[in-house]
């Protein structure tokens, strides 16, 4: 190759990778080891708090995901900003985003069968994000099916858009739908201010962090995973090969 | 725009009406729909006749994926399709043709299976005018947004399967709030239903205004 492609990775930024991919790693063990065992139980939901740790953070980053991926979605429609760089943003941070939206529905409901008595509710935010992982599946369905680059960006940053934009209807209708059923029975208040000081308040942020940067790490391998596959769609397996020999070689 | 949405519009229901695709095949289907949920929750009326209006807009949901792979199923016959983008139509006038093309063939099908649900789970037709507000305004938001998906799966080998699952979810607020506009228009107090039709509309103008925009692009990839 006489003069590398735009997509090869400098040994700087996989060295970052690396260094972040192992405080990620690092920061999960230590919220798993606090949440279970340096933190005391709850007085009211007891050992059950220590759910809590990990599925807010899980939470938090499938919905930081999806707006990454609307957004990047959004910056590749407008002619100004096309890139095809934003349309992996938005295809690696959506897969990413399914992994941790299916993590935050099972271990919901793990923690709502004992809390609750059920393992669901029909509250707005469990039916909206139920309805998203769904509809991400089919957005990541619609992205695997094989076609020119731009045009595949192109369907499917107006499909990502088009679910960002049902995401408060779809959570206002539910919340008014259930607001005329039945009280809401989620969280009573008794138990919702519990966990909001000493170690158990840094263990949360911990796992905040921790899972945040999991995120990055991972939509960062998964970006560089798609760019690689679209050079190998372009310019044929050799390229990608060579490239891939030549970063194992620097990293 | 509005010209080319009539001729479209006109040329699909010309189609239907000479080939009865959609009374012959849809319709059934339909109603097939309405009586498989009769079995499957029993033959009580007093469990089938307050769901009724759930159960109807399932069976329309479903029905309108049918409805939308038709739409496209005739345009990919003979390269039909790239006879559309050549006819210079403006590509906002084809979305709007088709999806009033599909609109017109829905509410049709919705009041053969107003008598459905009346006679099969004895609900008691009340508050006609919500009734028929949630239909259009209902109707009008599934088959823009149908429409929508259509086109953008239309050109895939795996588009029966991919429809489905992209345009569910999507519309899972029309089918709440018809639901729950037909509910309180059966249950006779129609006057509650106001803010669940506003719902109808705010879905159905933005997707139809969405469709506007963004069906060109997509028109012209496939």
């Amino acid at each position: 190759m006489s003069t590398p492609p735009p997509a090869v990775q400098s040994g700087r930024v996989a060295v970052a990778l690396r260094v972040l991919g192992v405080t990620a790693l690092v920061g999960v063990a230590t919220t798993v080891w606090l949440g279970l065992f340096v933190t005391p139980p709850d007085e009211f939901m007891g050992n059950l708090v220590r759910l809590l740790y990990v599925h807010p953070p899980m939470a938090w980053v499938a919905f930081l995901a999806y707006g990454v991926a609307s957004l990047a979605s959004l910056l590749y429609l407008w002619p100004r900003t096309r890139t095809e760089r934003f349309d992996r943003l938005a295809g690696a941070s959506a897969e990413v985003g399914v992994v941790f939206t299916g993590l935050t529905l099972v271990s919901g409901s793990i923690w709502g069968r004992p809390t609750w008595g059920a393992w669901w509710v029909w509250d707005p935010l469990l039916t909206t994000t139920a309805l998203l992982f769904v509809f991400y599946l089919g957005y990541l369905a619609l992205r695997r099916v094989p076609g020119e680059l731009h045009v595949r960006a192109r369907r499917s940053a107006i499909a990502a858009l088009i679910a960002f934009i049902d995401v408060p209807i779809v959570y206002l209708s539910v919340e008014w739908w259930r607001s005329l059923h039945q009280a809401p029975t989620v969280l009573n208040p008794t138990t919702h201010k519990t966990y909001v000081h000493g170690s158990m308040a840094w263990t949360l942020l911990l796992g905040f962090v921790s899972f945040t940067l999991v995120y990055i790490w991972l939509t960062a391998h998964r970006y560089r995973l798609a760019e690689l596959q679209d050079l190998e769609d372009t310019e044929g397996l050799d390229v990608a090969l060579a490239e891939r020999r030549a970063e194992a070689v620097a990293g | 725009m509005l010209r080319d949405a009539v001729l479209v519009a006109g040329k699909d229901l010309r189609i239907e009406v000479r080939s009865r695709v959609g009374l012959n095949q849809i319709g059934p289907f339909a109603i097939a729909v309405l009586l498989l949920f009769g079995l499957a929750l029993g033959p009580d009326r007093q469990v089938l006749a307050p769901a009724s209006a759930g159960l109807f807009w399932v069976a329309v949901l479903l029905s309108t994926i049918l409805a939308v792979q038709r739409s496209y199923a005739i345009e990919s016959a003979d390269a039909a399709r790239d006879g559309l983008r050549l006819s210079g139509l403006d590509p906002a006038g084809i979305f709007l043709g088709k999806a009033s093309a599909v609109a017109a063939q829905l509410l049709v099908l919705e009041a053969a299976l107003t008598i459905g649900v009346a006679l099969l789970y004895g609900a008691r037709l009340s508050g006609a005018l919500v009734l028929v507000g949630a239909c259009v305004a209902g109707t009008l938001g599934l088959a823009a947004i149908g429409t929508l998906y259509g086109v953008v799966a239309s050109g895939l080998r795996v588009r029966e399967t991919l429809l489905p699952l992209l345009f569910l979810p999507v519309v899972a607020p029309v089918l709440l709030a018809a639901t729950k506009a037909w509910d309180e228009a059966l249950a006779g107090t129609p006057s509650r239903a106001g803010g669940w039709l506003d719902v109808l509309v705010v879905f159905a103008v933005l997707y139809v205004a969405i469709g506007i925009v963004a069906f060109g692009p997509l028109l012209e990839d496939g």
